[in-house]
């Protein structure tokens, strides 16, 4: 049993994780008849609770109340994982990139996220404006233009073999590569570490 | 024109369409409920949450989520196969209906602002709730903004080139 739960600590590697994330299309297809997609939640919380008369949020919220449900889980989820079955030692994050990332800047290695930017203080800084407000503001307006996050495209689309989703998640990729090679290099000096 | 006619009018293409007939309400949703928090688990135990994670993947520089993401969309192909063939039903005995995903502009624009975010964020919706989970209370911010997107996206949405 503890030899288990020490095992369940280790972060789990990608061949563990992909299947079960994928698993959870048959599971919500089977328990409710539900497609998987995350980004709509963003939908919801604006139908529900900013709607201001735009047609593009008169629908019917309450009938998707589940994925409001899903979400709320995937933040507990998160807790519980962090409470109780976190890994004690640090991120280990490839060689190549710590490298380039320390060109950049970005010498805090020990978390999830790093420190430099991710702190409450720097919220009203520059970082701020950039990993926070405009990070934040790109994923809910360009994921719902798209129709889809990486959930409902490149996880359920591709799995129901729909050409639209690869299309979508070949430019969510192109975007990320843009950003992290031709613009970040930029933001990152302008806002200064 | 009063919402209800909107609503008629303009049917919602939901992007994740909810096939169910009838409404679940109370501890109906608790599957739900659980089955998010599993997703949760899985996201930190990877780390896929991590900035960094993205980071690598965008520079090339680890397999891990190609990895994560391409064996989940392998059992994601064959579970639905597997749904499809055999015709399988849902618990309350309804047949599976999976809408298609209509080609639009949106996809080619939207995905690549979406892209330029997520290496931003090193998040896409669904880590951005498990990273405020984990205890980066921060990302709470970036959460509203991205709610505050999703408006204006919204707000826009029959003016944009879709």
């Amino acid at each position: 049993m503890e030899q288990m739960i020490e095992w369940i600590k280790q972060p789990w590697p990608w061949y563990v994780a992909g299947p079960l994330i994928g698993l959870t299309v048959p599971v919500l297809l089977i328990i409710g008849n539900k497609s998987f997609g995350i980004s709509s939640s963003l939908r919801h919380a604006c139908a529900a609770c900013i709607p201001a008369k735009i047609p593009f949020f008169q629908y019917d919220w309450k009938k998707e109340n589940w994925n409001l449900v899903f979400v709320l889980g995937v933040f507990l989820g998160g807790g519980i994982a962090s409470l109780f079955l976190s890994n004690p030692e640090a991120i280990v994050v490839a060689e190549s990139t710590q490298q380039d990332l320390a060109q950049l800047g970005i010498t805090d290695f020990r978390s999830l996220l790093p420190a430099d930017i991710f702190s409450w203080s720097n919220l009203f800084t520059l970082k701020g404006l950039f990993f926070f407000v405009i990070g934040g503001f790109l994923v809910g307006f360009g994921t719902r233009y798209a129709g889809g996050c990486t959930s409902g495209h490149a996880i359920m689309g591709i799995s129901n073999l729909q050409w639209p989703s690869m299309v979508a998640t070949m430019f969510f990729m192109l975007g990320g590569f843009a950003m992290t090679h031709l613009i970040l290099p930029y933001i990152m000096q302008w806002v200064g570490l | 024109m009063k919402v209800k006619e909107i609503i008629e009018s303009n049917p919602v293409e939901c992007e994740a369409p909810n096939m169910r007939k009838d409404q679940e309400s109370g501890w109906k949703l608790l599957k739900y409920l659980i089955v998010g928090i599993l997703f949760g688990i899985v996201f930190v135990k990877a780390e896929v949450i991590s900035w960094f994670r993205i980071q690598e993947m965008f520079r090339l520089q680890s397999f891990f989520m190609y990895g994560v993401i391409g064996s989940a969309i392998l059992v994601g192909v064959l579970s639905i196969q597997v749904i499809k063939r055999l015709g399988i039903k849902t618990l309350a005995g309804e047949p599976i209906k999976i809408a298609n995903k209509e080609f639009r502009k949106g996809q080619v624009i939207g995905g690549f602002i979406f892209g330029l975010g997520w290496a931003l964020t090193g998040a896409c919706p669904g880590p951005l709730f498990a990273q405020i989970g984990f205890g980066y209370s921060v990302i709470v911010v970036t959460l509203l903004s991205a709610i505050a997107g999703t408006w204006v996206y919204g707000k826009f949405a029959d003016k944009l080139p879709n």
